[in-house]
Formats: C-alpha cells, sequence, structure tokens
C-alpha cells in the first residue's frame, strides 16, 4: 500500500513525524502522527527537592518556560500551603502578559500566520517573516523585532534571567520591581496595545476582506466539532493565569466545571504502542477514536477553545474584537456574552490575535495597579501548613498546562505528573491532518497544495514543532515520500526554501 | 546558491531554549543572516537525513549542536554532522554536560518509562502498553526510534572542537562567539568558549564576609538579605562551583545560581567542586578532643540536611561528571 511521510516536522518533545497510507486507489487510508521522543521529566524529576520544579520544568521546553515556571509556582503554593501575596500573583501574571504578547507575535508573523497574510498559495520561500514584511510593509519585520525584545527585556528582568525564568518560589516571587522598571512596563504595554490593534486591522484586510480566504477559513477542510476547554475567573471570563477549567459540548452547553485539582476525574490520557506522546481525553465522555462530535472525548486547548468557553473577553478592546469575530462566524449567542463556538480550526489564528490584545491590554492593566511595585513580594511557607501535595494550572498558549507533584514530608519529590500544553491536542491535530490529507490527496492534486495546506492544518494549533518548519529564512526544505509497503519510493515531492 | 559558510542548528534531546536564545539575538540575527547560510535544523532523519549524507563531507562550516543524546536517532545525527562539519560546536549546557535531560541517569530507562506509562495518576493503559519497536497495522509498519540505556553528552561519542556552555547560553555571548567564528581567529581546539573562565563569584555583586555557616536552608525558607553573599546565607549557591560569564542575573533576582554554566577552568566535576567548597563554609563546632569519626559524624549530620545534594550539585552536568552514569536506586 502506497505510504506518504511527512518528515521533519519537530519540535513537540522534540520532532514528529506524519505517515499517510493510502489505498491502491490513492485514497487515504490512515493516517499516523508519531512523536518519536521522550525525555521523561515525570520520572527524573522524582528525587528532586519540590522547590527546583519552577528552574528544572521550565527545561520541558524552551518556547514556553514561563508557562512552566508558573505552573510549577502554583503546584508550589499548594504543597507548602502558602498562599502567595497579592502583588505576587500580579507579577507573575505580569510577566505571563508579556510572554502571551511575545509569543502570539512570533506565531502570527513567524510561524503560523504567514499562510495567510503571504497566501496559502504562494511559493514557500515567501511564506515567511520577510514575505510578510514585503506584503504589509518593511517596517513590520522591524516591529516585529522589535515587540520580541522590548517583551524579552521585561521578562528578563521580571523572571530574573533570560529564556528560562527563577523568580518563582512558594508563596511568591523573589524579587519585586523599581518605579523605572514600572515605567518601562507601562511604556511597553502601549506599544503592545497599538502593535495588537495593527495585527487585527492586517488580518482584517488581508484575509477577512479577500474572498478566497475567507472560503478557506469557513471552508469544511478545517472544521471538527469537538468540545471546547480553557480557564476561566469568577465572572466565566478567559483567564491565562488563574481560575476554573471550563468546557463547552460542541453545541456550546457548558459541560462540565472544574478546579484544576480534579483534574484526575476529568482527563484521562491513553497510550498507543506506536508514539511516545500520550493521547488525553474527556475521561466521562471516553475514549472513541479520533473522531469528533458530542460522543467523543477529544477536546481543543487552544486560543479559539479559550475562546469558546469564555462569557467574552475581560478587556474592553479585545472583548469589542472577540464580538466582531463570533458575529462574522454567524454564531448566535447563548448567554449575554457568550456565542456558540466557532468549529472552523482557521480561526484559532484570528482567536490568537483577540488574545494578544487581551494581553496587552491586561498587562497595562497591571502596570497601572498601584500595588504593583509593592516589595511584598513573598509569603514565607508556615511548616505547619505544609500539604506535600500539589496541583496547579496555569493557560499555556497552546493549552491548558497541568503539574501535579506529591512529596515526602522534607518536601523531595515522590511522584509527578505533567499534561503539557501541545499535548491536549494531539488527538484534535492528528484528526486535522487526516482530513486534510482526505480532502487534499488526489491523484492529481498540485503537490505544493498538498504541502501547504496539510502544513496548514497543523500549524493552526501553533504545535511546539512548528517553528523548524516555517523559521524566518524559509529556508526550511521539506519532503513527502510516497512509497509503497515494501518502502520502495513512488514519489517524491520536495520544496526547496 | 549562496557561496556563504553554511551555519547549522541541530537539536537532539533538548528544550528549543538555545534556538530562542538564538533569536533573542533580535535586530542581530540579520548580520548572522547576511554572514552566514543559515541552515536552522537542516537534517531531520530519513529523507532529510539523506540530503545531509549527500553533502561532501566537511561541506557545513559550522554546525551548533544542542540538547543531549536521548534517543539512538540523536545518536546516528551526532556522527552524520560530525563528518559533515569543518566545525562542531556543544551548544549549551545539554550538549557539553547532559543537563536537566541528563537527570535521567539517575534511574533507569525501564524505570521511567514505567512511571510514565504504567504508574501515572492519569493514564488509561490497561493493556499495559509501554511504547516501543516497531508495530504493525494492516496498512504497515510504524517503527519509533529506541531510547538509549542512559544520556550522554555530545562529547561522549565524537569529537567536539568547541563547547559553549549556558542553559541557555546568553545571547551577548552567542554573540561573542559569532564574532569569534567569522573573524576567523579560532581559539585552541577543545576550549570552552563564550564564557569567562572564573566562577561566577566573580561576576556576583553580593559581599563575601568569610562567614562560616551553621546550617543549609531552602530558598523557600526566608527572604534573603539583599546584598549579602548567598551561601552564606545558608543557600545552595553553586556560583562558586560555576563558570562565570552569564553575568550572575539569578543572584541579583535574590535567587541561588542554579550552576547551569558548569564547571569552571580547571575543573572536571562540579559536584565535587561544590562539596569541597562548601567544606569551607560549613561551621560543625568546636572539634577540639572529638575523634575522627565524631567529626565525620558532625559533618555527615550537617550534610544530611540536603535531602538532594546529587540532583542540586550535578543538575546541569550529571553525564559528564565523574558519577557518569546511573547512581543512587
Amino acid at each position: 500500500m502506497p505510504r506518504i511521510t511527512i518528515d521533519p516536522i519537530t519540535r513537540l518533545e522534540g520532532h514528529g513525524r506524519i505517515d499517510i497510507f493510502l489505498t491502491d486507489q490513492g485514497a487515504v487510508e490512515n493516517v499516523y502522527f508519531q512523536i518519536p521522543e521522550l525525555r521523561g521529566f515525570e520520572q527524573f524529576c522524582v528525587g528532586r527537592m519540590a522547590e527546583e520544579m519552577p528552574v528544572i520544568t521550565n527545561r520541558i521546553c524552551g518556547v514556553c518556560p514561563e508557562a512552566h515556571h508558573l505552573a510549577a509556582s502554583k503546584t508550589l503554593d499548594a504543597v507548602f500551603g502558602a498562599e502567595p501575596t497579592s502583588v505576587a500573583k500580579k507579577l507573575r501574571e505580569l510577566l505571563y502578559m508579556a510572554f502571551f504578547v511575545t509569543d502570539h507575535t512570533t506565531h502570527f508573523y513567524a510561524l503560523g500566520g504567514p499562510d495567510f497574510i503571504v497566501g496559502p498559495d504562494a511559493p514557500p520561500s515567501e511564506r515567511n517573516i520577510l514575505g510578510v514584511a514585503r506584503k504589509v510593509g518593511l517596517e513590520v519585520a522591524g516591529e516585529v523585532i522589535a515587540c520580541r525584545k522590548r517583551n524579552h527585556e521585561i521578562i528578563t528582568f521580571l523572571g530574573g534571567r533570560a529564556i528560562h525564568p527563577v523568580a518563582g518560589v512558594p508563596g511568591g516571587w523573589s524579587r519585586s520591581i523599581t518605579g523605572e522598571e514600572r515605567t518601562q512596563i507601562e511604556n511597553a504595554a502601549r506599544k503592545n496595545i497599538e502593535f495588537a490593534k495593527f495585527s487585527l486591522t492586517t488580518f482584517e484586510k488581508i484575509v477577512l476582506k479577500n474572498p478566497v480566504y475567507l472560503d478557506l477559513v469557513t471552508s469544511d477542510i478545517y472544521l471538527h466539532r469537538t468540545y471546547s476547554m480553557g480557564t476561566v475567573d469568577t465572572n466565566n471570563q478567559a483567564n491565562f493565569y488563574d481560575g476554573m477549567i471550563r468546557v463547552v459540548d460542541p453545541e456550546g452547553n457548558e459541560f462540565v466545571k472544574y478546579h484544576p485539582s480534579e483534574y484526575r476525574e476529568h482527563i484521562a490520557e491513553r497510550v498507543e504502542a506506536w508514539t511516545y506522546l500520550k493521547y488525553p481525553y474527556l475521561k466521562k465522555v471516553g475514549w472513541k477514536g479520533l473522531t469528533d462530535g458530542v460522543e467523543s472525548g477529544i477536546y481543543i486547548a487552544t486560543p479559539l477553545s479559550r475562546l469558546n468557553v469564555s462569557e467574552g473577553m475581560a478587556t474592553p478592546l479585545a472583548n469589542a474584537e472577540y464580538q466582531r469575530m463570533y458575529e462574522t462566524f454567524g454564531c448566535k449567542k447563548i448567554t449575554n456574552a457568550r456565542y456558540q463556538p466557532i468549529h472552523h480550526r482557521l480561526a484559532t489564528h484570528w482567536a490568537r490575535l483577540i488574545e494578544m490584545l487581551y494581553a496587552s491590554e491586561h498587562m497595562l492593566e497591571l502596570a497601572l495597579d498601584p500595588e504593583i511595585t509593592s516589595p511584598e513580594t513573598r509569603t514565607i511557607p508556615d511548616p505547619a501548613r505544609f500539604v506535600g501535595e500539589g496541583i496547579g494550572s496555569v493557560e499555556a498558549p497552546r493549552g491548558t498546562l497541568t503539574h501535579h507533584y506529591v512529596t515526602n514530608e522534607r518536601g523531595v519529590l515522590t511522584k509527578v505528573n505533567m499534561i503539557v500544553g501541545t499535548t491536549n491536542n494531539y488527538a484534535p491535530i492528528s484528526m486535522s491532518i487526516k482530513r486534510a490529507a482526505e480532502k487534499l490527496i488526489t491523484d492529481n492534486a498540485p503537490e505544493e497544495a498538498i504541502l501547504n495546506r496539510i502544513e496548514m492544518a497543523f500549524r493552526l494549533y501553533d504545535p511546539c514543532f512548528s517553528c523548524a518548519t516555517h523559521f524566518l529564512p524559509g529556508k526550511m526544505p521539506l519532503t513527502v515520500s510516497i512509497r509503497d509497503r515494501q518502502g520502495m519510493l513512488l514519489r517524491d515531492i520536495r520544496r526547496q526554501g | 546558491m549562496s557561496e556563504k559558510p553554511k551555519l547549522a542548528v541541530y537539536w537532539a534531546a533538548s528544550c528549543g531554549g538555545c534556538e530562542i536564545a538564538i533569536t533573542n539575538l533580535h535586530e542581530k540575527i540579520l548580520d548572522v543572516d547576511a554572514a552566514l547560510d543559515f541552515m536552522f535544523c537542516p537534517c531531520l532523519m530519513d529523507t532529510k537525513k539523506k540530503d545531509i549524507e549527500a553533502l561532501p563531507d566537511r561541506a557545513i562550516a559550522v554546525t551548533l549542536f544542542n540538547g543531549a543524546l536521548r534517543s539512538e536517532e540523536n545518536l546516528e545525527m551526532a556522527h552524520l554532522l560530525r563528518r559533515k562539519s569543518q566545525l562542531l560546536v556543544a551548544f549549551g549546557s545539554c550538549a557539553k554536560g547532559g543537563c536537566i535531560p541528563a537527570l535521567a541517569n539517575f534511574t533507569s530507562k525501564e524505570e521511567l518509562l514505567h512511571s510514565i506509562y504504567l504508574d501515572n495518576p492519569s493514564v488509561d493503559n490497561p493493556a499495559g502498553i509501554i511504547p516501543s519497536g516497531t508495530t504493525s497495522f494492516p496498512e504497515g509498519d510504524i517503527h519509533l526510534p529506541g531510547l538509549l540505556g542512559r544520556v550522554k553528552h555530545l562529547a561522549q561519542e565524537v569529537e567536539v572542537d568547541y563547547h559553549i556552555p549556558g542553559c541557555p547560553p546568553e545571547p551577548h555571548q552567542i554573540w561573542n562567539v559569532i564574532e569569534i567564528i567569522l573573524s576567523g581567529k579560532l581559539p585552541p581546539k577543545g576550549s570552552t568558549i563564550g564564557c569567562g573562565t572564573l566562577t561566577v563569584c566573580d561576576d556576583c555583586d553580593r559581599t563575601k564576609e568569610e562567614k562560616r555557616i551553621t546550617a543549609f536552608r531552602r530558598t523557600y525558607e526566608f527572604y534573603p538579605e539583599p546584598t549579602v553573599c548567598l551561601l552564606e546565607q545558608g543557600l545552595l549557591c553553586m556560583g562558586i562551583a560555576t563558570r562565570n560569564g552569564c553575568g550572575a542575573p539569578c543572584t541579583r533576582a535574590n535567587m541561588p545560581c542554579t550552576g547551569c554554566y558548569g564547571t569552571p577552568d580547571g575543573v572536571s566535576d562540579q559536584g565535587a567542586k561544590m562539596v569541597a567548597a562548601l567544606g569551607s563554609v560549613m561551621d560543625i563546632g568546636d572539634t577540639t578532643g572529638l575523634s575522627e569519626s565524631e567529626i565525620t559524624g558532625r559533618v555527615d549530620a550537617f550534610l544530611s540536611t540536603i535531602p538532594d545534594y546529587a540532583g542540586q550539585f550535578y543538575k546541569y552536568t550529571l553525564a559528564s561528571s565523574t558519577l557518569g552514569g546511573r547512581i543512587g536506586r
């Protein structure tokens, strides 16, 4: 039977690879999306001192170390029974907003967005940040670099160092900020807001006003009716740092709302022999294979799903954009503030920009908070309140991130479990790849179209492996080999950057 | 095709932080792109691997190899890239000393797989499946690359020309290295570059008073005094056993150095160096008239207040330490 192998896709505990099996007639028989790499943090963290976890687990991912750092810090709050001070929570959240802005910026302009901005049928050598610059204006590349730079500077001083922060401690944050630093953050937040608005305008001009792109966004190639997951605050509005986990069904009805500490009652992870990554699913719905619908426990945890579960956005500009997106898709309101879920997965790009605007606005709110320069950044844990077990979660840019630690009486880890952002979406990504392959692979399909549109199917999730196939100079050649069952090459589709 | 020297960045078992550190050169990344033919991760398995295999030997001017060696595939790529590169650089602490992924060497591969797939709070695995080997489906076979018995660092497998420490390396140090490469004035082979030759203490502003400590303290137990040496306040700050060049940002943020730049010049084992350093700050009281075994007892009692000194002192260098592989259980 002919087989197509898409390799490389990288990044997600390392690498990823796609095998597409075809029938002799050339139709898609099955698709296997394999993660061939495992480091095993859940095992080798056992025996470590629990307070080291914010520094150890950020090394799970160098792209979103801030998410692991904060999830670990929150888990330690619970393990040591130490409620962080008010300003500590705000400083953590401030770092996180700066991180969301830079991370979503990178995705929109360098990783996933170029598919749209430059166009899905543009040559791959154009579908990158430089192509974006040519299309939107040369100064845009400079703006993207400036945005990453100003936010990474803030992350560096706020978190204590670049890339892998160190400031998270049980009960708080190791450093306060000065008045000068606060001013720098405020200025950056204001620039972020302008840049997010500019990005949304760009998206509207280029994608929404172009009937060809709009058709693609609303086409059924990228449609899956699954459950949606996200963290919400006490008003049931999206929150990245803290809250309850809310899940809505494909119709938009609230299926469950639970505290992150109850994750074991709601999430289970399935093991397959041919891949190192596990498949999470909703335990109370059950695993029905790689299929969507209300009977299948597969859910998404993405920017789009976070908006699907949210009663509008907590900041005004982002909320206006939120309403506009759902109205554009013709979704009906099901509460005063919330709409029917959007299932067109390419809308994730739009949702990501709305989140970027929210993060920018909220960053400004935090920078203007009179308490933010308070030196009271730590609650020193009281040994009498020591718990020895904790669960903490945040919304990583790529999905809900959960850490769970058990320790002995000396605070040494005896058990560790983690469900990380992209992992939540392992099944949905696999489904999207299969669907795109089914719809697109025909005997006479143009080769570039197959590659581009299959890539778009996984890239919209911003899975950690998107960067290698879409990095700055667009020099990432991608090869699809179609083989027979004996592994003989039937056809080689090759792209050079 | 461009005639610029080829630069490859490959990642094995790592987190991607090294790539982000390179990206955090910000506007200077454009200078790198102008001077070198920047091949990001050019070489991933299968058909891609064939492309690299098809290159003449030494066709790549410089390969920055990050990540530890965890799987059979990592190993193959290390050998292949060695052959195809004029300069092979162990980039970052994973490639240099195993770093965090090498903490897995405290345990066995079997225990690791067991706790991920079988003994895990959220796993659903009634059939007791542990992913491995080749799985046959009606459509065909899917092969999963195996894990090595223990995590290795790059120089344990192939000859390495230069080492760049850091988890990840600081961007200003990456830029220094790129300038060295572009200048062609290369230091002696085998050097550790993009760093200092002393210890983090030499970069740290805090004052040392040659004070002895009566007990070790955990980071969460107190708010450290902001200008005084953290080790002398009882924290297990690794600065004294760690190479400088980072600028000591962690101690400035009131947190101890965790040792990510690895051993300083002339030191082969970071943990041993740390233990030696601790000997000079521990106050075990007046030992006049005590027998040797009584003194040893006091030292042991002092050290036993650190529940995990191995994980603490070898966090970034276990694979390259004299302990090397599996210790403990």
